[in-house]
């Protein structure tokens, strides 16, 4: 074999690999900008802007639970048209584990346009904004969640 | 009164892509560069297309179908870039042993000896174990929070897995170091698995004791230093890996077990003065093992000034800067330079071997793929809802982050050489298959995380009676 073509194999074969890598780093960005994925960073700058966008309370129903604050913070829950449980169930949607929350504290689930949010009967309640909640409650989009040490809230 | 909602299995996937295909299309892009790789070993050493060149290609490809098959029966919302990432550093493997096979080959002939047992068989064989074991992994484990359960009984199976090497009979010893089991004609190296379940263990032990880990006594210089008593399974892990260093004389493993627990500690308790406890630990051991073991010291002076025993302690140190020096900005081509030259090429120093033939250009390649596996293993871990799931996800990135820099610190001389296999390129079943069963961990674990909550999950609490608007 020549040698022009030996030289064309190996830096075509360096190309190609390179390409693969760029190749692998796209699929990864598009991943990235998936809308129900985790963007703990994101996340954290449009709490810091609009820390509860009141505006959007009655248009409609969010897709994403976001975790605010606690250990998990950052988490993104997407929510679909099931119910989603929450505790330190292992078995929970999302586990808190925290001394704070029950084994089965409280769940979340739509009803017709909207998300209700219930506890189950938890030692130490759930708590919408600064109030206990004791009946199923209308949870609105951009309105704070606090179970134990984790807070949360239903997102767009 | 509500109706019961209820999601077409459609529906769920316009609102949550699986990726399925964008994944396969990376598994078929990797197996093509695998596939072309193969193919320039041939024709770069002159010898054309390698003996099982066909065969290579069509069990790859078929052990790449499957993989992709069963993740995508059984972890559909995996992320998507895990497995082609970690199959392509395989293949790349792969066609590397091969050409060193070659080399090994032509050598036996020039020098008249008989020919040598190729390497790229076993290989190829471990390879599709490994695969195998992956799509095992991820039928067996449908779901990573049940692994919780077997914290215990995963410290247990991780001790006995490191000292199964020290029993009699089943006990083997390599180049001085006492690594592997063996049994009949099978040689095997239980501390890779060990790797695996010590993991599952300290996540799971983590869960439990984050909280009085996470604890501040005092504070020196600004940083939060745990309580004394707090640093029991710390000390407990020093002392682990020193022991596996003065039995089996094996300072890689010492080195990714203490790292692994000091990075999880500081991912359970986000405490800096864990980080800085456990460095102050490993340099206390470092200078224990110096003074005590003369390999370790023979390791140091060798790294300090190769070029003094460049004839004899260091050899391989040497010529595998020659190689990276001989191979510079794009390689000499596949094929074409002289890895072979370097002892355990196809194994300690593969990364020395791609840095001769693909130079810095591939080498970079390289590592960005690896870069790219631990990143997706951090993001699993940094998206999962649960601290097991986490702390899971974050030590297996590491296991492999760790090794990656150790080996590539190693051939480059940054760090004093320790001989540890670097993950998926090495020769070496043990290794392959256990770094084949962490992928299917962390795929179980990011399926588990991006998977839509089930439509149906509302029959374990009755329906609420009253809605009360806010």
């Amino acid at each position: 074999m020549s040698e022009l073509a030996l030289t064309l194999l190996r830096l075509g074969f360096l190309v190609l690999l390179w390409i693969g890598v760029f190749y692998t780093l796209g699929v990864l960005r598009r991943d990235l900008r998936a809308p129900r994925e985790a963007r703990p960073s994101v996340v954290a700058t449009t709490a810091s802007v609009s820390p509860a966008p009141r505006r959007s309370r009655s248009s409609g129903k969010g897709s994403r639970l976001v975790v605010t604050e606690g250990p998990l913070s950052g988490t993104v829950v997407p929510l679909g048209s099931g119910s989603i449980s929450i505790g330190r169930a292992p078995d929970s949607t999302l586990v808190v584990d925290d001394d704070y929350a029950s084994g089965e504290h409280a769940r979340i689930y739509p009803v017709d346009d909207q998300w209700i949010v219930e506890d189950l009967n938890s030692t130490n309640g759930t708590w919408l904004e600064s109030t206990r909640i004791s009946r199923p409650t209308v949870l609105p989009t951009g309105v704070p969640l606090r179970i134990g040490r984790t807070v949360m809230q239903v997102r767009k | 009164m509500m109706s019961a909602p209820t999601a077409s299995p459609s529906e769920i996937e316009a609102t949550q892509p699986t990726r399925r295909n964008q994944e396969l299309g990376l598994l078929i892009f990797a197996w093509f560069v695998g596939t072309a790789a193969l193919a320039i070993v041939g024709v770069g050493t002159g010898e054309g297309l390698p003996d099982r060149f066909w065969l290579t290609l069509g069990v790859t490809a078929g052990a790449g179908l499957i993989a992709h098959g069963v993740v995508r029966a059984l972890a559909p919302y995996a992320e998507p870039i895990m497995l082609p990432t970690a199959f392509l550093l395989n293949l790349l493997g792969l066609a590397m042993i091969y050409r060193l096979d070659i080399a090994a080959s032509q050598r036996a002939v020039e020098n008249g000896s008989p020919e040598p047992t190729p390497e790229s068989l076993g290989q190829l064989t471990w390879t599709i174990v490994g695969i195998g074991l992956l799509c095992v992994i991820l039928l067996i484990v449908r779901d990573h929070r049940k692994l919780q359960r077997y914290t215990y009984i995963s410290l247990l199976l991780g001790v006995l897995l490191l000292l199964m090497p020290l029993f009699p009979i089943i006990g083997h010893t390599v180049n001085g170091a006492t690594l592997w089991i063996k049994i009949g004609p099978f040689t095997y190296q239980p501390g890779e698995l060990a790797k695996i379940v010590l993991t599952i263990f300290m996540a799971g032990y983590l869960v439990i004791h984050r909280d009085s880990l996470a604890n501040v006594r005092r504070k020196v210089l600004g940083i939060s230093l745990p309580r004394l008593r707090d640093t029991g399974p710390l000390l407990g892990a020093w002392v682990l890996a020193l022991a596996i260093m003065a039995f089996e004389q094996d300072l890689g493993t010492a080195v990714i077990f203490f790292g692994l627990f000091v990075a999880m500690v500081y991912v359970a308790t986000q405490r800096f003065g864990w980080v800085v406890l456990g460095a102050g630990m490993f340099l206390v051991g470092a200078t224990l093992l110096y003074l005590t073991f003369d390999h370790v010291r023979v390791r140091v002076e060798i790294w300090l000034d190769p070029f003094q025993y460049a004839n004899d302690s260091g050899f391989q140190i040497v010529q595998s800067l020659y190689g990276l020096a001989n191979g510079g900005m794009f390689g000499t081509g596949l094929g074409q330079g002289y890895p072979q030259l370097v002892p355990f090429a196809s194994s300690d120093f593969i990364l020395a071997a791609f840095g001769e033939e693909l130079g810095l250009t591939g080498i970079m390649a390289l590592l960005l793929l690896y870069g790219i596996l631990v990143q997706r293993g951090l993001r699993t871990a940094l998206s999962c809802r649960d601290v097991f799931g986490r702390l899971l996800a974050s030590g297996l990135s590491v296991v492999f982050a760790l090794q990656v820099f150790v080996v590539a610190g190693g051939v480059t001389k940054l760090i004093p050489m320790t001989g540890l296999t670097t993950p998926f390129l090495s020769a070496g079943g043990s290794a392959l298959i256990a770094n084949w069963i962490m992928i299917g961990l962390l795929l179980r674990i990011s399926d588990i995380t991006r998977r839509p909550p089930p439509a149906g999950s509302r029959e374990l609490t009755p329906p609420p009676q009253k809605v009360t608007p806010s």
